[in-house]
């Protein structure tokens, strides 16, 4: 026996590496091969198939529905009627039969009334119906270079100016007394987690609606993890960099562009949700919405600036820095609503959503170490009040703008 | 509605695939020619052509297309609602003690029905076909009918009419149910003179019917009716995804077979519409005919019509006689006035020629 094992051990010694690394692969490779070509015995489907179908994207032209579906299912899925409000309509479609996360294009013909509720039915091959709600009919905006034009501006007008605005809060911060500055990072803090949990929300809220084989709501997770690590190791980069060149300075603003980046990640799935949902029709870009936004946006000007507020000099070319920090953190709003209204699609959007949850998690592990007090303590009585009032700040401003 | 040919209908059918079949029908029914009167007769009156199929391709975007996308192959099914609607099978006649004895066979079996163009219903049917065979005998005759269950589930027939409880055809009571490769002959005089129906009793009651297994069983009076271009259409509905209620509705089983192919009747010829409600899972059915009234003898069990009417409702389960002669040639549109099951199916025209 263990002469037989030192031979194996042996022999594999002898070849290279990679085979030996490749070895389970290709065993692998052959059971499987074996089972394909037996017509994988015993595994027959039991029973009728699988029809699972999702309505990723709705377009309303006049007398027009176009909806945009995925299968979501193990098995094909052949659509041969539609039915809109109990009654079959005429419709032409992409594909006969949708392969397993295909995607089909259905345009049906029907003389929809504005404002008023459609309930879309698919009817399959072997009877099953897939029903899709139209809330409120209301036509799709084309998307001309005006539409995008509207867009970009809505996106400067909750994204790019109020966290611009925020920021012009860093001369005061400079001046006010050290504990405070304290008390604003905590407060970032507070900010930031309602952004996260906010971000984590609405991202499994949308991955809900979208098709469920590709991940749904665990691509938020996913988008999250991905964003934590990955900023990690930005900072690890950044930090290694630093410490070659010189050490004064470079904490804070470092701190300051990983805020920066967190909330642009986060404004990215903002504008997204903006987006998607005027595309829809099921939002009016009021002005109160707007207010709203601004509003709330700008609290996230003064996260950027509290970390470089910390008493020392302000470095040279301080403004052209903190201009781009601001556009970092402001103009993925824009890029959002764009995505959103020309090509929304609910596990993009979720999986962006996580990223941001991720990015503001690793960001608010970068700025807790400026909160401890003169003990340690990172939960002291300061530093605990300022993050229950960026929650509660974010709450409140939150309220303004719920799509 | 419109006489000029729609650019929009020839780029369709060049589209090929599902749309080319749905645009095929208004196309055929553009570039035909009509008998010469009906076109004189639609050109004069701006009338003629309401409805059918083409509202969906007009000149205004925002116009409702009727009907299907596509058509049913009769091939597939094995029967074609056209012929089901004057098809009676009057059985093997036989004398038996100086009386007349009519013998039918009956088989069930499970078969896949394409309901809507396209669209597959797992069903249960007698002899193939939805309906079953519409049964016909004259009053005090006998019936004998040789009943085989090929299906894999227990069934019966039941019939409407006056019969001892054996010949019921109910799981409770001998024989009861008639399992899977069993068979049994259910005999019983054909009265009281009427329309009738028969379907199967097994439990659950409402899927039995709901999955096919029904049809139409036609007494006639002993002095006979008057000679009559004479019609079945049995009113059914299909629950494809098993929600308890009806995605599609028609008559004679397939979702406007009758729209998409009117049923041609001749002008002024008596018309007798045998018309049974077979509904499950909605409460009421109805008909209505388009532009002409008609006589209505419920359950055809008297002779005098009770109602001159163009609009009935018909309970699961009821059933009557219409008679009716149309003055004026055209197509003349027949459905539920129950305007949800016309806009899922059960819509139709008469096409009256001279």
């Amino acid at each position: 026996m263990e002469a037989g094992q030192a031979t194996v051990e042996g022999a594999a010694r002898r070849l290279p590496a990679w085979l030996v690394g490749l070895l389970p692969l290709a065993l692998l490779g052959i059971a499987i091969g074996l089972f394909v070509s037996l017509g994988a015995p015993g595994l027959d489907r039991n029973g009728v198939p699988v029809e699972e179908l999702s309505v990723e994207r709705t377009v309303l032209r006049p007398g027009e529905i176009e909806l945009t579906v995925r299968n979501d299912g193990p098995d094909a899925v052949g659509i041969r009627q539609v039915l809109v409000n109990d009654a079959f309509v005429a419709f032409e479609q992409t594909s006969d039969d949708i392969d397993r996360l295909g995607g089909d294009m259905m345009t049906i013909q029907y003389p929809w009334i504005e404002g008023e509720a459609y309930a879309v039915k698919l009817l399959t091959a072997t009877g099953a119906t897939f029903e899709h709600a139209i809330g409120a009919a209301a036509e799709t905006p084309e998307a001309d270079v005006g539409f995008y034009g509207l867009m970009a501006l809505v996106g400067i007008y909750v994204g790019l100016i109020p966290v611009a605005i925020g920021m012009l809060w860093l001369p005061w911060v400079r001046r006010i007394d050290p504990r405070w500055v304290q008390f604003l990072l905590a407060l970032t803090i507070g900010l930031l987690a309602f952004l996260g949990v906010d971000a984590l929300l609405e991202g499994s809220e949308i991955a809900a609606g979208g098709p469920q084989a590709l991940g749904g709501a665990s691509l938020v997770f996913l988008g999250a993890g991905i964003a934590y690590l990955g900023l990690a190791g930005v900072d690890g980069w950044l930090r290694g960099r630093g410490e070659r060149a010189q050490a004064g300075g470079a904490g804070p603003w470092r701190l300051a562009f990983l805020v920066a980046l967190g909330i642009g990640l986060h404004n990215l799935g903002e504008g997204l949700a903006i987006g998607s949902a005027y595309a829809i029709g099921s939002l009016a870009l009021g002005a109160a919405l707007i207010v709203g936004f601004a509003l709330h946006n700008t609290t996230e000007g003064l996260a950027i600036v509290a970390p470089v507020a910390k008493g020392e000099r302000p470095p040279k070319r301080s403004l052209p820095r903190l201009a781009g920090l601001g556009v970092l953190a402001g103009a993925p709003a824009i890029l959002g609503t764009w995505i959103g209204a020309s090509a929304f699609d609910p596990s993009l959007a979720a999986l962006l959503f996580g990223l941001g949850a991720g990015a503001i998690a690793q960001v608010i592990v970068q700025i807790a170490p400026s909160v401890r007090d003169a003990g340690g303590r990172l939960l002291n009585p300061l530093a605990s009040s300022g993050m229950v009032a960026g929650v509660l700040l974010m709450y409140a401003t939150g309220l303004l703008i719920s799509l | 509605m419109k006489e000029l040919p729609d650019p929009k209908i020839s780029r369709r059918k060049l589209l090929g695939g599902v749309a080319g079949a749905a645009a095929a029908v208004p196309v055929l029914h553009e570039l035909v020619p009509h008998q010469g009167f009906h076109d004189q007769f639609a050109r004069a009156t701006g009338r003629g052509h309401a409805g059918h199929g083409s509202g969906g391709h007009g000149p205004n975007a925002g116009s409702a297309h009727s009907g299907a996308i596509g058509t049913v192959d009769p091939a597939v099914n094995g029967f074609d609602p056209h012929a089901i609607l004057r098809d009676f099978d009057r059985g093997k006649v036989k004398r038996e003690g100086g009386r007349t004895v009519r013998e039918f066979e009956i088989v069930a079996e499970d078969r896949e029905i394409e309901i809507a163009p396209g669209v597959k219903f797992a069903a249960w049917a007698y002899n193939g076909r939805i309906p079953g065979p519409t049964l016909r005998a004259t009053e005090g005759e006998r019936v004998r009918i040789n009943f085989v269950n090929a299906s894999s589930h227990p069934h019966t027939m039941h019939f409407h009419g006056i019969h001892v409880a054996r010949m019921d055809g109910v799981p409770q009571t001998p024989p009861g149910n008639i399992d899977p490769g069993r068979h049994f002959t259910y005999e019983f005089d054909a009265e009281p003179f009427g329309l009738h129906l028969y379907h199967c009793h097994s439990v659950p009651l409402a899927d039995h019917i709901a999955k096919g297994l029904y049809g139409a069983f036609i007494v006639d009076p002993k002095g006979g009716r008057p000679k009559a271009d004479e019609q079945v259409m049995v009113m059914n509905g299909f629950d494809t995804n098993f929600d308890r209620e009806n995605e599609v509705y028609a008559v004679n089983t397939v979702a406007f077979a009758y729209h998409d192919e009117p049923i041609r009747v001749k002008r002024g010829e008596l018309v007798r519409l045998y018309i049974v409600n077979i509904l499950e899972f909605d409460l009421l059915n109805s008909f209505h005919v388009h532009a002409n009234f008609f006589d209505w003898y419920p359950t055809g069990t008297k002779l005098e019509a009770r109602d001159f009417t163009d609009t009935v409702i018909l309970g699961q389960g009821e059933r009557g006689i219409a008679e009716l002669r149309f003055p004026y040639p055209g197509d003349y549109m027949f459905h539920a006035h129950v305007s949800e099951f016309a806009d899922l199916g059960w819509m139709g025209f008469f096409r009256v020629e001279d």
